[in-house]
């Protein structure tokens, strides 16, 4: 069989099940079908993943595998040859993100066993997301890219606003709607200046194609200048989706209205696909205008993730402080990228993973007590450790593989970030030491606030989680000690692509 | 030109005459059969248009004239199929409504049908005075569809404005049509295109007077910024399925007569209109959409938006090329499949609760779970998000704009599409987030036809957004005849 159907699978499988999702009668017969399906797509689509990962052949050099490729539009209008073509492929960065996004989804898809709401729309919606999500890792055409990317933004409010939930403090206020609108208005209005940034570099090549491998050619690449003012475009396009500061906003916002396996996915994949985004269209298409723009990203990255350890040091809703350190993290991932180094992308590379497993454990442990409780301020909860003993290990564990704690999975990353750091910027290395410190402060006292201590009196039917959460925990706890105790197998894929990177040293 | 050379092969006008005949038909039906039930004609005329459709296909590859008056080429026969396909549509959406309120809706399908033959005039007409009677023979036909409803005093509204401003926007366009005549020595669109290379004396100013006025009053039957004014008020006060045909089929005759005229008439002084085109094209997309954030009547939002929309189709006309002709059309037709999705869905639901402001599409969601699907796909389709028509088509309008050097102007488009994406996704809140009112939770017994009609829509918006490669092949192929 042609291996590129693998690839073809985890995009097309999550769209047709949307397609079928939809004659399904809306009874209570209907709601269990629409469950059971789920958790079984979820289930192939996991395993197609671990297929894709472990399947991808290391020392093969350059080049994408699982490589297939179907003309979509060409030899018309001011399309050439190959001009649109619907082409996947897999290189050793886009493996461990296509596992992460196979993990996630199946996490999601069972966490959201329990939602009774028109749980077929919500579906619907979702698997339409985890399509746009495979779709984009994978793609290696430039309209597709974007055209992936934007159907993983499509969904996005309504499943925000109909199954989200609002936040009200004393004097701060959020309602769904709100944070939905924020959410998409940002990153579709990001996605403008990859549009532009998009026509500018067609119209600027002018091969009349927008392969990608076409135009990642050496001899097809845009004259420096031109290079120059497009990867702004992409960079901060591509960052807003990352959480890039100060574009972060809709990102606290955003997941902490969404309902858990949205957030989970949100977080968990959907800001990969921006620092993706940056590999893909930023270091591949335009190496020397990212050679020139990194320093500006490197002071970006590190506001980043001390802005956002500061702000989630502040906070006492759970999901506004898992929002707050994703922004941090993420600026790690930033960081590493901007180092333009071996080690330092390797380790951006490595965080996304992490940060994707644990960030989507902290949510959907949350979601577990939220469904109970319906309040995340954690000045509320005392020592519901006594109640809920394995919430508190997931979450704690989830907690300390983000504070970097060896043996779990940021610590390998964090590692190789800080390496490339203090190779280029020391000055950003010891920032970055600085904000992970920052983050055991957090997380330590968030769980001595909320989860030790005294037993508390708010909640005294506080439940242990479902049977369909302890898996969920055991499935992403799995992969932040794989990563954490055996790293060769993602180090080895990311390591020889990230070598072959344009302006990669 | 000599007459003996001419070509008079009345056989190229057979789907013409054919609707011709379809309208006295319709009439008669209507005047001499009493015992036709009324909701019948609307089939009639619906299986009458799509057949002549048919027929008309018989012409694909043809590269033939009427006396050089008119074309029968691609380009004709691209838009003969899309004018008569929209034109059935529109028959089919207001059959239930047309029969509950008129005693003869004959003389509404006869017009209906009447109009189509004018737009199609417009499409193939290659010389002006042609080009303006169908021009005419269209607006004529929506002045009456526009005023239909005689009682009201919304739709006399609506009709009385269309009708004022419209016949001074043909004063207008006649008008450029003399300057251009006087410096050019004829009206045939490629003798003007020599005479205006080669002209007799220095005719700058008057030709410039003659192009402009030529925008006018062409912006004014496409609604561009403005030239608008009328829109709103006709839209908000016409039938609904006549507003759905306003924002179709007038919209894109206008545009079918734009690019004939432009390309085969005026790409020689490119130069001259282009700026101009291009600032009626930036004001039309920002001052549509934002005006659009502020409506509370479907009507009105969808009059605004569709100007917006303009302003994106005008930018194809600004960078006129053959690589921008065949994108806009590439547009149009995904537009238009759209839009129509998203009349079928008001037309249903105006049928069904008599309402047609946005706030009272709450609930939509429980209570017509189809439509709401529809109008959901359609709505992003609008906005310019991907699995649905509008991303490609945008996309390759915008970046095609962006080859003729207008990256400006693409800039502006995607922007502006940006805001339209707000105001389409309250709409959207209404039908998904917010819950029904108080005693409307009940199904809504939406008519199979109905149904039907925002399913079959939808699948064409979403063919062209997954498969649109046969849409661009077809495009592409009627504008070769543009000779561009």
């Amino acid at each position: 069989m042609h291996s590129g159907y693998w690839v073809l699978a985890t995009v097309a499988i999550p769209l047709i099940a949307a397609a079928l999702l939809l004659f399904v009668p809306e009874t209570p017969r209907g709601k269990d079908i629409v469950r059971w399906s789920s958790a079984l797509i979820g289930a192939v689509l996991f395993g197609l993943s671990m297929y894709i990962f472990f399947a991808y052949e290391v020392d093969k050099g350059e080049g994408y595998q699982f490589f297939i490729r179907y003309n979509w539009l060409e030899n018309v209008g001011f399309l050439g040859e190959n001009g649109i073509s619907l082409a996947f492929g897999v290189d050793g960065i886009a493996a461990p993100m296509i596992l992460l996004n196979g993990i996630v989804c199946f996490g999601g898809a069972l966490i959201s066993w329990k939602i009774e709401h028109h749980n077929k729309d919500f579906f619907i919606l979702f698997w339409v997301l985890v399509s746009g999500v495979f779709g984009t890792f994978a793609a290696l055409d430039l309209f597709f890219f974007f055209f992936w990317y934007e159907v993983a933004v499509l969904p996005m409010y309504l499943l925000i606003a109909v199954w989200g939930s609002s936040s009200a403090f004393e004097t701060f206020a959020r309602t769904k709607e709100y944070s939905a609108m924020k959410l998409t208005i940002m990153l579709v209005a990001a996605s403008i200046l990859i549009f532009i940034g998009i026509f500018a570099v067609f119209h600027e090549a002018g091969l009349g194609t927008f392969d990608l491998q076409v135009l990642y050619a050496p001899e097809n690449r845009l004259d420096p200048d031109t290079q120059k003012w497009i990867f702004p475009l992409f960079a901060i396009g591509c960052g807003v989706l990352a959480g890039l500061w100060p574009f972060h906003t809709w990102s606290p916002d955003g997941h902490v209205a969404a309902p858990t396996a949205v957030s989970m996915l949100h977080a968990g994949v959907l800001m990969k696909l921006g620092a993706f985004g940056i590999i893909r269209l930023g270091i591949q298409l335009l190496p020397e205008g990212a050679e020139f723009w990194m320093p500006g990203l490197m002071i970006l990255a590190s506001f980043n993730i001390v802005y956002g350890a500061f702000s989630a040091m502040a906070q006492r809703d759970f999901k506004y402080m898992i929002g707050y350190s994703s922004v941090s993290h993420m600026g790690l991932v930033l960081m590493g990228l901007a180092t333009m180094s071996v080690i330092g992308v390797n380790g951006a590379v490595l965080q996304m993973f992490a940060h994707g497993v644990m960030t989507a454990t902290m949510f959907a442990m949350v979601g577990s007590i939220y469904d109970q409780t319906h309040t995340r301020d954690m000045r509320l909860y005392s020592g519901i450790v006594n109640r809920t003993p394995l919430f508190v290990f997931f979450f704690g564990v989830a907690g300390l593989a983000s504070l970097g704690l060896p043996g779990l999975a940021g610590f390998i990353a964090e590692f190789h970030i800080f390496l490339g750091a203090f190779q280029t910027y020391p000055w950003a290395a010891a920032l970055g030491i600085f904000a992970a410190g920052m983050t055991a402060v957090y997380i330590l006292r968030m769980m001595a606030m909320s989860m030790f201590g005294p037993q508390d009196t708010h909640f005294p039917d506080l439940k242990e989680m479902t049977y369909l959460e302890r898996a969920t925990g055991v499935l992403m706890l799995s992969f932040m000690l794989f990563l954490g105790l055996w790293p060769a197998p993602f180090i080895d894929r990311i390591r020889e692509t990230v070598q072959n990177l344009p302006g990669v040293s | 030109m000599i007459a003996a050379d001419l070509n008079f092969d009345y056989t190229l006008f057979i789907p013409e005459f054919l609707l011709g005949g379809l309208v006295v038909l319709l009439v008669a039906l209507d005047l001499y059969v009493p015992q036709v039930k009324k909701s019948w004609l609307s089939y009639v005329a619906a299986a009458g248009l799509l057949a002549v459709a048919g027929v008309s296909l018989a012409w694909i590859g043809t590269e033939s004239d009427f006396a050089g008056i008119v074309s029968v080429d691609d380009y004709t026969t691209f838009f003969r199929v899309f004018f008569m396909a929209m034109a059935a549509v529109i028959c089919l959406l207001s059959g239930k409504l047309i029969e509950e309120k008129f005693s003869h809706p004959g003389e509404y399908f006869a017009l209906l049908v009447l109009s189509t033959i004018g737009a199609i005039g417009m499409a193939a007409s290659r010389e002006l005075m042609t080009a303006y009677l169908s021009l005419e023979l269209l607006s004529f036909s929506l002045y009456i569809l526009v005023s239909y409803q005689k009682f009201d005093a919304k739709s006399n509204e609506a009709g009385l404005k269309y009708l004022l401003l419209g016949a001074f926007a043909s004063a207008m366009f006649l008008y450029g049509m003399s300057l251009i005549y006087g410096i050019a020595g004829s009206t045939y669109y490629s003798e003007i295109a020599s005479g205006l290379q080669n002209p007799a004396g220095d005719f700058q100013w008057a030709m410039l007077m003659g192009l402009v006025l030529i925008v006018t009053g062409l912006g004014f039957k496409v609604a561009a910024v403005p030239f608008h004014m009328w829109t709103p008020d006709a839209y908000e006060g016409a039938f609904v399925p006549v507003t759905a045909y306003l924002a179709t089929t007038s919209k894109a005759a206008g545009f079918a007569l734009l690019l004939r005229l432009f390309s085969g008439s005026f790409q020689v002084v490119h130069d001259d209109w282009s700026w101009m085109i291009a600032g009626i094209a930036a004001a039309t997309m920002i001052l549509g959409n934002l005006v659009a954030l502020q409506q509370h009547n479907i009507k009105r939002l969808m009059a605004y938006s569709s100007i917006g929309q303009v302003g994106y189709m005008l930018m194809g006309i600004a960078g006129l090329s053959h690589d921008t002709a065949s994108a806009l059309l590439f547009h149009m037709t995904g537009y238009m499949v759209s839009n129509m999705a998203v009349f079928v869905v008001i037309i249903a639901w105006f049928n069904l609760t008599g309402k047609d402001e946005i706030g009272d599409f709450r609930g939509m969601r429980e209570r017509a779970p189809l439509l709401a699907a529809v109008l959901a796909g359609a709505l992003f389709s609008l906005a310019g998000l991907p699995l649905f028509a509008g991303f490609p088509t945008k996309f390759i309008l915008f970046q095609a704009v962006v080859d003729e050097g207008y990256l400006w102007l693409a800039t502006i488009a995607v922007v502006t599409s940006v805001i339209s994406l707000y105001y389409y996704l309250q709409i959207m809140r209404q039908a998904f987030v917010e819950k029904p009112a108080e005693g409307e939770e009940e199904r809504l017994p939406v008519p199979l036809l109905m149904n039907g009609m925002a399913a079959a829509m939808m699948i064409g918006v979403l063919y062209v957004g997954l498969y649109p490669q046969q849409l661009f092949d077809a495009v592409d192929k009627a504008t070769k005849a543009l000779a561009l």
